[in-house]
């Protein structure tokens, strides 16, 4: 690298000087070397964030016990309301039979491997995503990481969002969450960490951007590493060593509807 | 000018107040869907616009209607329609106010409604619906009112007033437009994703608003010594004639493009209006319905005998507004969402309290209409007297 250690030493400190952080330093002496030795270690600066699921190893998990634990996990990291009722049913990750999952890919004689099994589903993160293009407040937008955010704050319940997302991704809140039935939600709202919202504003899979932002990974990858069945993999498509590109470069894979231009970011190996 | 409104008989006090009940009833259930939410409708995840949106575009049409009345008089110069513009532009006052409330009432966070000029989106499609509305509201209370009011000085109105009339024309086509855009752009909702969308609500608009207009016409001359005329009745049946015709005609062509294609997924909502989908068919006597009534509107309009005779060309008018409505105002939004992301059905079906807002919303819309129908006329009976 023709830089001595006093050298270094001497560029790191006038990048902290600066306020520039450690990683600037290496970032003027050696760019890119520290994204590629953290290869797969999410950190907060990822240039275009995307989920590959391995559904071969989440239905091998499904044959051995009706495993949702992403799901709960999920659910419960965002303080997502259950109504116990499906037309109003508020979803950022859930299951869905494969025919409709992949209602572009009809196929009279199906592989029994995944004829009406259950595929997770969440929101895709698309590269030209339809909801930020129709939404009026911009309270949705995609973020320069390319995560797909929404503003529960700003939202005014329009559900233009909704209409435009042709992967049924957005939820809406049909009702007041506190009025959301005790039994279902018996320590409704507990959790501190993630804003409560309120009746009429839209809310979807948010790539877990409060903990991205703290350099974790999102709840559903971790809660599915915990059990070590490792079906999750989450990771920056714009780096080429990625955990996620390494993937897709050794598997076959689909994304929902793809003829449709919006480059979903969510990624099934089958 | 508005001390005319104050000023009527029995028969226009028991109308008002009428409108009057429906309206506090309306208002009284609009308040328990603000506290609860909008989960006291029909709306589902699937099908998360419905009846309130539907009506929005329904009568953003008859809104832009009225411009039937208002192009030949001041583009062409045909005199007759001077005496009928008022009428036409009032109704469109009123269809617009109904447009806005309907947007209104349908907004999960109407108290949020200012971020919508609080942060201009100008890649929302509802952005500009928002912008061509309102300009399209002012245009038509501008013009209406100081054509109304040179009328009663007995004076010509002022030029600028023309100039926004012009103005108005195209304006009334981009209203339409821009409203059928919010449809027609989305990926994943094949019955919308039609490039003769906007087309088709045009001509459907041309149909159904002089269709509304003929009708209030008739009911004008009923009430008051003011005749709008029997040419003026007579010229707006043929336009009636001529845009449903057009209508039909689009419709047709979205039906052979679906059907001769095969492709499942632009057969799909037609499939689910007309005859039912997965044993959900809910909208197919509707359809049905609709088909029947727009037959029977086209031999009405098309053989002459009954488009000039007054009672035959109501019933056509009544026919049009029935078949348009059914298209737009119910099987447009339903199918648009039928099947929903996954290709299954969720039915939807507007619960009471929705229709109770809907009505009362109406009744807001045709409250405004008699009021201002109620200045115009008495300032002609005026002018004439």
């Amino acid at each position: 690298m023709g830089v001595d250690r006093r050298e270094f030493l001497k560029i790191a400190g006038y990048a902290t000087l600066f306020g520039l952080g450690g990683t600037a330093a290496i970032d003027i002496l050696a760019p890119g070397e520290l994204e590629a030795s953290a290869t797969g270690i999410p950190l907060t600066r990822g240039k275009r964030w995307a989920m590959v699921i391995d559904m071969r190893k989440c239905l091998a998990q499904q044959d051995k016990k009706k495993c949702k634990d992403c799901m709960v996990a999920c659910h419960r990291e965002h303080n997502v309301p259950d109504w116990g009722e499906p037309q109003h049913a508020v979803k950022w990750i859930w299951q869905d039979k494969y025919e409709h999952v992949f209602p572009d890919h009809p196929n009279e004689f199906v592989d029994e491997g995944v004829e009406g099994r259950p595929f997770i589903l969440m929101c895709n993160h698309c590269y030209n995503p339809p909801c930020v293009r129709v939404c009026p407040t911009q309270a949705t937008f995609k973020r320069e990481d390319g995560i797909v955010v929404m503003d529960m704050h700003r939202c005014i319940g329009c559900r233009f969002c909704m209409a435009a997302c042709p992967y049924g991704s957005r939820s809406f809140n049909w009702g007041d969450p506190r009025k959301a039935p005790k039994s279902l939600n018996p320590d409704y709202p507990t959790n501190k960490a993630y804003p409560e919202r309120s009746k009429g504003v839209v809310e979807k899979c948010n790539f877990c951007t409060e903990l991205v932002d703290k350099g974790e990974l999102p709840i559903c990858v971790q809660a599915c590493d915990k059990i070590k069945v490792n079906a999750l993999h989450f990771g920056d498509l714009a780096n080429p060593e990625s955990n996620v590109r390494k993937l897709l470069r050794d598997h076959y894979s689909v994304r929902r509807k793809p003829a449709l231009g919006t480059g979903p970011n969510v990624f099934y190996i089958i | 000018m508005l001390d005319r409104a104050l000023k009527g008989t029995t028969g226009y006090w028991s109308w008002l107040v009428f409108l009057l009940v429906l309206i506090g009833v309306g208002a009284g259930c609009y308040l328990y869907q603000f506290s609860e939410g909008l989960r006291i409708t029909g709306l589902s995840r699937d099908v998360s616009w419905g009846l309130y949106i539907g009506q929005l575009t329904y009568f953003v049409g008859i809104a832009a209607g009225g411009v039937m009345v208002v192009l030949p008089y001041y583009l062409h110069d045909y005199k007759a329609f001077g005496r009928i513009t008022i009428l036409g532009e009032f109704l469109a006052i009123a269809a617009i106010i109904m447009c806005l409330l309907f947007v209104l009432v349908d907004l999960g966070n109407p108290v949020r409604l200012m971020n919508m000029i609080l942060y201009p989106t100008p890649n929302s499609i509802l952005f500009w619906d928002m912008i061509v509305l309102n300009v399209y509201l002012l245009l038509n209370i501008v013009i209406g009112w100081n054509v109304l009011a040179a009328e009663r000085k007995g004076i010509k109105y002022q030029k600028w007033v023309k100039v926004l009339a012009y103005i108005s024309i195209p304006w009334a086509f981009t209203i339409h437009t821009v409203t059928a855009f919010l449809y027609a752009g989305l990926p994943g909702r094949h019955f919308w994703l039609s490039a003769i969308m906007a087309a088709r609500f045009l001509s459907s608009a041309f149909c159904a608003g002089p269709a509304l207009l003929v009708l209030l016409c008739l009911i004008v001359k009923k009430v008051s010594k003011f005749d709008p005329g029997k040419e003026q009745l007579q010229t707006l049946g043929g336009i009636i004639a001529y845009a449903m015709i057009i209508n039909v005609f689009f419709y047709l062509l979205e039906l052979f493009t679906a059907f001769y294609s095969q492709i499942p997924g632009h057969m799909h909502a037609f499939e689910y209006l007309f005859h039912g989908l997965d044993g959900h068919g809910q909208l197919a006597p509707w359809m049905w319905t609709a088909t029947g009534f727009a037959v029977v509107a086209l031999i009405l309009l098309i053989i002459p005998a009954t488009r000039r005779k007054q009672d035959t060309l109501a019933v056509a008018c009544v026919s049009v507004i029935i078949a348009t409505w059914i298209d737009k105002g119910l099987g447009l939004i339903i199918g648009g969402f039928t099947p929903n992301c996954f290709e299954t059905v969720t039915p939807y079906w507007p619960t009471t309290l929705e229709i109770l807002i809907t009505i009362g919303v109406l009744a807001v819309g045709f409250f405004v209409l008699t009021i201002l129908y109620k200045v115009a006329v008495s300032i002609k009976e005026e002018a004439s007297a």
